[in-house]
């Protein structure tokens, strides 16, 4: 079957459609995927089906098996692919982890390729200039020496020693600190981070995105919290993620091109995004087209 | 017809889009542009990007001098576009030559003008006398900019002074590719109204017209309403007319890339001892008892962006070279302003400036360097100037000022008479703490006093003649300052220098390997092998030639490295320093 997308690499990734939990059982969603139409349900059993949308079918036991396409469940979200994708996705044991709180903060459409959306979240410098008096404040503005590589066995690009001043570091100090942050990019539109939890400073909170590409140019953008938390009520954990997050939209959208530039000299890098130098290496070198504009040869 | 339209000059705003502190967000021919107006009055208009990561500056903050990105709070200068400040970077000046895309802009009959490629002058509009003119409100028309002016062509409109009748006699006085002028009569009243077209892309126009009277009041709100009503509906009908037709496809622009250069992030930019600027003196005064003023304003095109701290070398007539900072604030980027003290002992450099310089002379200046950077992330900086020391933290108590950053200038000098630049200190408010008339013995108490209560997160910055620098630095590390928060940057190096040793240099990049003989200095030597090494005061002050050590120990001769940084070892300015070791390898 022709696809619309012409990326190998692309089109054979898993790909997050929708929340599990804001899914009732056999009702039918629809969405965009690559610029293709499906429609998914996931059935009582929370098993999902997913299936290039077509009119004479509205339920998803009426989909013949050979018509489906791939379809997992994996950390809360439906996952599918328009290619042939790996047998397993990208580990996060974490989840496994029985005291954790595990919600999908929010599904955003945004304007703007996956790629630059990834960068987004594994930058710091804004910090203070975008969620002023929450993950940062001026005049604290530096970024600090970290360290990033790409790990050949994983496939992923893993950034360490990460650390950034927040104002209200926790619930229980009322003055401002050092907040350690690991990130990981185990999956080209896909992002999971690791910031020193509140209330057990021996652990760490797991925040992640994962980029459901509509077209080039928009995503939505699905984001699983998995944190330790025991007093909070869903919708306060939820609200605060869609705040931060409501701060961004608006710089993402006005990124220009809406595509990232894979060629080095596009933009003007500096030391605190080593973490961005590394992911637009590792597109290169993977070949990735979609979603951004490949150097020139 | 879009390709020839490249090189004219075009309409992109009207000049009351700009107003106070504004961005406003242009187009021309697909191109984005960020307009904004500083507090001089210069108008900038810019490529609508943040070099670092292509977030559109229309959103930035204009503060007046600078324009500030929303994403990560980069700095870049009114007229030069130049990125004067990356917080994210604290303690480094952008060292290299960040730059944005600037594009010409023009004044003229109530509209701000501008061109990719300008081939000539903004049109001169007979009959649009400068100053007594209406500009209407833009009219934005979803077509190509052909379809507008042949539609304006047989526009019908009422003169100002007979607004309210009907049926004036239009004349087309002259009809162009983007402009069409009209006269409309109505008995005795007359008005030319002159209709320009701006492309703003291949099927989006806006309709910039100005009337050659202007009116007050309601007048002018009648004569507004009148041509908004009749322009809207003459855009209505051209719409109508493309609707059918196929959109032409948008127009793309190129973005400049940046330079290699600045797309690897090297360690150091080189730049040997050049002057590149000429400049001429637009203006010497006396800034103070003892201290000339120097307005030195670029020869041709515009100076180079500078940072608060930096310094530039002045080529003077006799030959001898000098350094002098900076002391404009941030924005102020048409001239640059320079103090100059008459030492006493002076061999020749103050003396000619102060004796043979005058106003008109013409100067070579090197491009401006910055080795004593300000960091803009401290809770509190304490600035400690002593006598013409104020020049570099004057700049940047400016800066910080602009930022609203909590700061201290503690001035000391003999009296009152001795304090320079009066008309810029006024402007700093209560930061300004002047101590005058102190002896050694007085100042040390004084800054004993205020240099007490060092928080983690201050910053001190300290520039003055050596023996209170000294003194106050030694106050400061006994009063718990760590050397890390403690900056400073000296007139000259007083430490006589012993170049008795001889020794070797590998240089590890090069893959050369020199012999240092005594007399000689390891700069000297590099350059004899054709190897370019920046360089500014080479006498161990400005920090210009600094090299990276790797191997061996160094006999550090220089007033430029503080204590910590001379126990690292990994620094080493090779204009006055050498070796204690047999062998030197430097990353160069």
């Amino acid at each position: 079957m022709m696809t619309k997308c012409a990326d190998p690499v692309i089109l054979n990734l898993w790909h997050p459609v929708g929340a599990i939990a804001e899914a009732a059982p056999g009702a039918v969603q629809e969405t965009v995927l690559l610029e293709e139409r499906l429609s998914f349900a996931v059935d009582a059993d929370g098993e999902p089906v997913v299936w290039r949308s077509r009119p004479d079918v509205q339920r998803a036991d009426h989909i013949p098996p050979a018509d489906r396409l791939p379809a997992i469940s994996a950390y809360g979200y439906v996952w599918t692919s328009l290619g042939s994708p790996p047998a397993e996705l990208f580990p996060i044991p974490e989840y496994q982890e029985p005291d954790r709180r595990k919600l999908n903060a929010a599904t955003f459409g945004v304007n703007v390729s996956a790629p630059r959306a990834i960068e987004n979240f594994l930058d710091m410098g804004h910090f203070p200039y975008v969620h002023t008096d929450i993950l940062g404040v001026e005049p604290h503005t530096e970024v600090k020496e970290y360290d990033v590589e790409i790990s050949v066995d994983r496939d992923e690009i893993l950034a360490t020693r990460c650390r950034f001043f927040q104002p209200m570091a926790s619930t229980a100090s009322d003055g401002g600190a050092d907040v350690d942050y690991v990130y990981r990019v185990p999956h080209p539109y896909c992002s999971v981070l690791y910031k020193s939890s509140p209330v057990d400073e021996t652990r760490r909170d797991v925040i992640a995105v994962f980029l459901q590409p509509v077209d080039q140019e928009h995503v939505r953008a699905h984001m699983l919290l998995c944190v330790l938390d025991e007093d909070n009520e869903d919708k306060v954990i939820k609200r605060f993620q869609q705040t931060i997050f409501g701060q961004d939209k608006p710089i993402l959208e006005n990124q220009v091109p809406k595509r990232l530039p894979l060629d080095p000299r596009a933009e003007t890098p500096i030391r605190a995004d080593k973490s961005a130098i590394a992911y637009r290496r590792w597109l290169s070198q993977k070949g990735v087209t979609y979603g951004v504009i490949p150097a020139a040869a | 017809m879009l390709e020839e339209a490249r090189s004219r000059w075009h309409p992109i705003a009207a000049a009351h889009d700009l107003p106070f502190r504004h961005v406003f967000h242009g187009q021309l021919l697909g191109r984005e542009f960020a307009v904004w107006r500083a507090d001089d009055g210069y108008v900038n208009i810019w490529e609508n990007r943040c070099l670092h990561r292509g977030v559109r500056l229309s959103i930035g903050i204009n503060d007046g001098r600078e324009l500030k990105c929303q994403y990560h709070g980069w700095r870049y200068s009114n007229r030069t576009a130049g990125c004067t400040y990356i917080p994210a970077h604290p303690a480094d000046a952008p060292a290299r030559t960040i730059t944005n895309r600037t594009f010409p802009a023009v004044e003229r009959y109530g509209l701000v003008w501008s061109s990719e490629e300008p081939r000539g002058e903004v049109p001169e509009i007979a009959g649009l006398a400068e100053g007594k003119l209406l500009a209407l409100r833009g009219i934005a028309v979803n077509a190509p900019a052909d379809k507008v002016v042949e539609r304006l062509r047989a526009y019908r409109f009422q003169p100002n002074g007979a607004i309210d009748g009907e049926g004036a006699d239009i004349l087309v006085e002259a009809a162009q590719d983007f402009a069409v002028a009209l006269r409309s009569r109505a008995s005795s009243a007359e008005t030319q109204g002159v209709f320009f077209v701006q492309p703003v892309d291949s099927n989006r126009s806006v309709i910039r017209g100005v009337l050659d009277q202007e009116a007050e009041g309601a007048a002018r709100i009648a004569i507004l309403r009148h041509h908004n009503e009749r322009l809207s509906k003459l855009r209505d009908e051209v719409e109508r007319d493309v609707a059918n037709a196929p959109a032409p496809a948008p127009l793309e622009p190129v973005y400049e890339r940046v330079s290699a250069e600045l797309a690897e992030m090297p360690e150091v930019t080189t730049h040997g001892r050049k002057a590149a600027l000429r400049v001429s003196v637009a203006r010497k005064w006396q800034a103070a008892d003892g201290i000339a003023g120097f307005e030195l304003r670029p020869i041709k095109g515009i100076l180079p962006t500078f940072q608060p701290g930096a310094h530039i070398d002045v080529h003077m007539p006799n030959g001898e070279i000098r350094q002098y900072s900076i002391t404009n604030g941030p924005g102020e980027t048409d001239s640059f302003t320079i103090g100059v003290k008459l030492e006493r002992d002076s061999k020749g450099g103050s003396k000619c400036m102060h004796e043979t310089v005058r106003e008109g002379d013409v100067l070579a200046i090197s491009e401006p360097r910055n080795n004593f950077p300000l960091r803009r992330d401290a809770i509190k900086t304490l600035f400690v100037a002593g006598g013409i020391g104020i020049t570099p933290l004057l700049a940047m108590a400016q800066a910080l000022k602009n930022q609203e950053l909590a700061h201290e200038l503690h001035y000391f000098a003999q009296g009152e008479e001795h304090l320079a630049f009066a008309d810029r200190l006024k402007h700093l408010g209560d930061a300004l703490k002047p101590h005058l008339g102190l002896s050694p013995d007085a100042t040390g108490a004084e800054l004993r006093q205020l240099l007490a209560g060092y928080r983690n997160g201050m910053h001190l910055y300290i520039c003055g003649p050596g023996p209170m620098l000294e003194a106050a630095r030694k106050i400061a590390a006994e009063q718990g300052w760590p050397d890390s928060a403690v900056h400073f940057e000296y007139f000259k190096n007083t430490n006589k220098i012993d170049d008795s040793s001889s020794f070797e240099v590998a240089l590890a990049r090069s893959c050369v390997t020199l012999q240092v003989p005594a007399g000689k200095t390891i700069m000297q030597v590099m350059r004899e092998s054709g190897i370019d090494v920046p360089s500014s005061c080479e006498q161990g002050a400005c920090g210009t030639c600094v090299a990276t050590l790797i191997e061996g120990e160094p006999d550090h001769q220089d007033v430029y490295l503080n204590d910590a940084e001379r126990k690292a070892g990994t620094k080493i300015m090779t204009c006055v320093s050498r070796a204690k070791s047999a062998r030197l390898v430097l990353d160069i």
